[in-house]
């Protein structure tokens, strides 16, 4: 067979797309990390600017409707002086008829830099990377189960910023993690930064016990799960999960996996709660830890920024 | 006057009857008239050929029989047209092949069948033997008319890829084509668990693929063998894609069910792992599974628990592979890969000529023959008297696979860019060359 290299890379193992955390060096992450501390700053100074893709050109190309992350790549690519052009392609041209491909080569055309794009299907940020021009750099915001790697990111980024050092930790990620495009980003970090325990907590419906093959620990069991963490990740429950059979309710699934105050005793006294949002407060999460002091959820999107825009100008300056 | 054609100087390979030696053929017409060993038989002297074939350095075998090949039409012209995917076929030294019923429209009309078998007879090229639909339009409700489509040509009845919900009606199906003797042809997978577009596993994990778990297999041939053990249906099973499903059909046959099966060219070669980075032509159905169920299908062929090899030629059109993994359509081009594919695996599996290429000849020609007395014909092999359907190969040819050595209107396989070996250098059809390579 074939050896393939890895198309977020360039001759040189650079970083020319963000497509997915599986397949990138810890240095490679780590370099984004500290980028991103550096980004910081800038975003609470007065004038949150700074020219580093000034005259460059950002289409956000959402084939699935999020505002919010749109919001975040939006900010992220103004702050670095970039010019951005909001596609709402769930309305637009698919919806007319027009093939992904047609769309990307038209706007290639534009003279487009860089493209953000979400998508529904998995691997549909590989085939934009593969068929835009070579001067275009495409970042994933998010590709069906498979990978959401700026969300992994900024989890890691904060987790660094609470925690220090990965390797000493166990974290706990909880909920519906087969259909997770988070969770998968999140455990090839971890893995890669050197984290000794990753658990993977929820029912068997939603986190089958294959799952080890990643290379976590799968617990069945909520308590056990959450024992002794240093990290937990909540995950937000889809109602698709009730009408698909996976789940009887909202109702049981909070009593089962959800997050209390009281399970959270269980974790270590210094444990950190992150959740990706937007979150369903009562389903997978209790009102008291979200708004709690161990919640670590607006610093999460506050990082989310300045993760951004280290992923965008790390990729712009490297080219194919 | 009809062509008498000598194929000269070949080395005869005929998997039906073993043998395997430097010989000469003569054709009469339609017919085989002359089967020589060596050169010096007497009858080779006063054949008196039309035409000379030089067969040095070649090796001379019965038309490849393909199973499982689509062609396109009617319904999917913009894939493949019956002509250009019948003369892909003799390009890969196929002469006679099974197309599934999964047209559009769906081959349930007997006026349908008779059209297509018309136009196929026509081109001079392939033999075509379709499968009518089991259930009207495939929807998996109302019974076709079987005794009818039988009559206008169907060697069988099957469902393609569309799994029968309702265990009634498949069972009352069984029951029908029992009552006649035709044989049907499934596709072992449950029409609830099947869905996804990559082999349940880590691989499908990895990327996020929605997953198809071997028990779609397996469940779904627990259920067809006791349909079959209450209807005596005979069943071919077609396409196996796992490790555990080889070993049910090995049970099944030991029990002595009359059930047959088959494996496509992909699922003898490639593993989920070679999907890569979303690669589209590796979307394929069944899906690819992992290394252990390959070994065991390589395997389950090697010892006969598997009896043919197939191509599951698909016909895609160009465009509808550049789509994210899951959207892309199933399926690849395989006819001229089907030699190819075949001897890539006996060369691995240390199997001699005759064996590796039973797979794609006498195996797959009896298993017809004996369900499908239309059929007959194509299974005779190298013998005297035989229709004239013959490949004749250079096994130390290499061709690099590509759309500027396909014939086929669909260039979508995973095998793209591959080498493989055995270029086909001529394809006879009842005794009238229907392929004959450049230079």
């Amino acid at each position: 067979m074939f050896v393939r290299r890895n198309p977020q890379l360039n001759r040189n193992d650079e970083l020319i797309h963000l497509l997915s955390i599986e397949g990138l060096p810890a240095s490679i992450l780590t370099h984004i990390l500290d980028t991103a501390g550096t980004f910081l700053s800038v975003n609470e100074r007065d004038v949150k600017k700074v020219p580093l893709l000034r005259g460059k050109s950002v289409f956000n190309l959402f084939f699935e409707n999020s505002t919010r992350t749109r919001t975040t790549f939006e900010i992220a690519a103004k702050r670095l002086s970039a010019d951005v052009i909001n596609l709402d392609i769930a309305r637009s041209s698919t919806a007319k008829g027009e093939s992904l491909l047609d769309t990307i080569a038209n706007l290639s055309a534009m003279h487009a830099d860089m493209f953000v794009v979400r998508h529904s299907e998995s691997g549909a940020p590989y085939l934009i990377a593969q068929h835009c021009a070579p001067h275009v750099h495409v970042v994933n915001a998010g590709d069906g189960r498979h990978s959401h790697p700026t969300q992994g990111l900024l989890d890691m980024y904060t987790i660094r910023h609470y925690k220090k050092d990965f390797r000493n930790l166990v974290v706990a990620i909880v909920g519906d993690i087969v259909h997770s495009r988070v969770a998968r980003s999140d455990i090839h970090a971890l893995t890669t930064l050197g984290a000794p325990e990753i658990r993977a907590v929820g029912p068997k419906t939603l986190v089958p016990g294959d799952l080890k093959e990643m290379g976590v620990r799968v617990c069945h069991d909520m308590a056990e799960g959450i024992t002794g963490a240093d990290v937990i990740i909540m995950l937000r429950l889809q109602n698709e999960r009730m009408s698909g059979g996976m789940l009887p309710s909202a109702g049981e699934y909070f009593k089962t996996f959800g997050l209390s105050p009281e399970k959270l005793a269980l974790a270590k006294p210094d444990a950190i709660v992150m959740h990706p949002g937007p979150i369903n407060r009562g389903v997978e999460i209790d009102s008291a830890v979200v708004d709690g002091a161990q919640s670590v959820i607006l610093p999460q999107v506050t990082f989310g920024i300045a993760v951004r825009m280290a992923v965008m100008s790390i990729i712009a300056g490297n080219s194919a | 006057m009809s062509e008498r054609i000598l194929i000269s100087n070949a080395r005869l390979v005929d998997p039906a009857s073993g043998r395997d030696e430097a010989g000469a053929i003569g054709i009469d017409g339609e017919r085989i008239a002359i089967v020589a060993a060596g050169v010096n038989d007497p009858r080779l002297r006063d054949f008196d050929a039309t035409r000379t074939i030089d067969g040095r350095g070649a090796v001379l075998i019965p038309g490849l029989v393909d199973l499982a090949a689509r062609l396109g039409e009617p319904g999917h012209e913009h894939a493949g047209l019956l002509e250009s995917e019948l003369a892909a076929a003799v390009a890969g030294g196929v002469t006679s092949l099974v197309c599934p019923p999964d047209t559009d429209p769906v081959l349930d009309e007997p006026g349908l069948v008779e059209m297509l078998k018309f136009r196929a007879r026509n081109l001079n090229l392939a033999r075509l033997y379709p499968l009518g639909a089991l259930t009207r339009g495939l929807a998996g409700e109302a019974l076709t008319e079987m005794a009818e489509l039988s009559e206008a040509g169907c060697i069988g009845f099957g469902q393609a890829d569309v799994a029968i919900r309702d265990t009634l009606v498949l069972h009352r199906a069984l029951q029908y084509a029992a009552t006649f003797g035709y044989s049907v042809w499934l596709r072992p997978n449950d029409a609830w668990l099947g869905n996804g577009v990559a082999a349940k596993g880590p691989l499908a994990t990895r990327l996020g693929l929605s997953g198809v778990p071997v028990l779609a297999e397996t469940i779904a041939l627990a259920t067809i063998f006791e349909l079959v053990r209450d209807t005596g249906a005979s069943v071919h099973l077609s396409r196996l894609s796992s490790a555990a499903g080889v070993d049910l059909v090995r049970r099944a046959k030991a029990e002595g069910l009359p059930v047959t099966c088959d494996v496509s060219i992909h699922q003898l070669h490639l593993i989920d792992v070679d999907i890569g980075y979303f690669d589209a032509s590796m979307r394929l159905v069944p899906p690819l599974r992992q290394q252990r169920d390959r070994d065991a299908i390589r395997a389950g062929l090697a010892d006969g628990t598997i009896d043919a090899l197939v191509s599951d030629h698909t016909p895609i059109a160009e465009d509808a592979k550049h789509l994210p993994f899951a959207e892309a359509d199933p399926g690849a081009t395989g006819l001229e890969l089907l030699l190819g594919a075949a001897l890539k695996w006996g060369a691995s599996a240390k199997l001699d000529l005759v064996r590796t290429l039973a797979a794609v000849t006498s195996r797959p020609a009896t298993l017809l023959a004996a369900r499908s007395p239309r059929a007959i014909e194509s299974a005779a092999g190298l013998r005297e008297g035989a229709l004239a359907d013959l490949c004749l190969f250079d096994p130390e040819e290499a061709w690099t696979v590509g759309p500027e050595t396909l014939r086929s209107r669909s260039h979508h396989t995973p095998f793209a860019r591959h080498e493989m070996p055995g270029r086909v250098r001529c394809t006879l059809v009842a005794g009238a060359v229907a392929y004959r390579a450049a230079g």
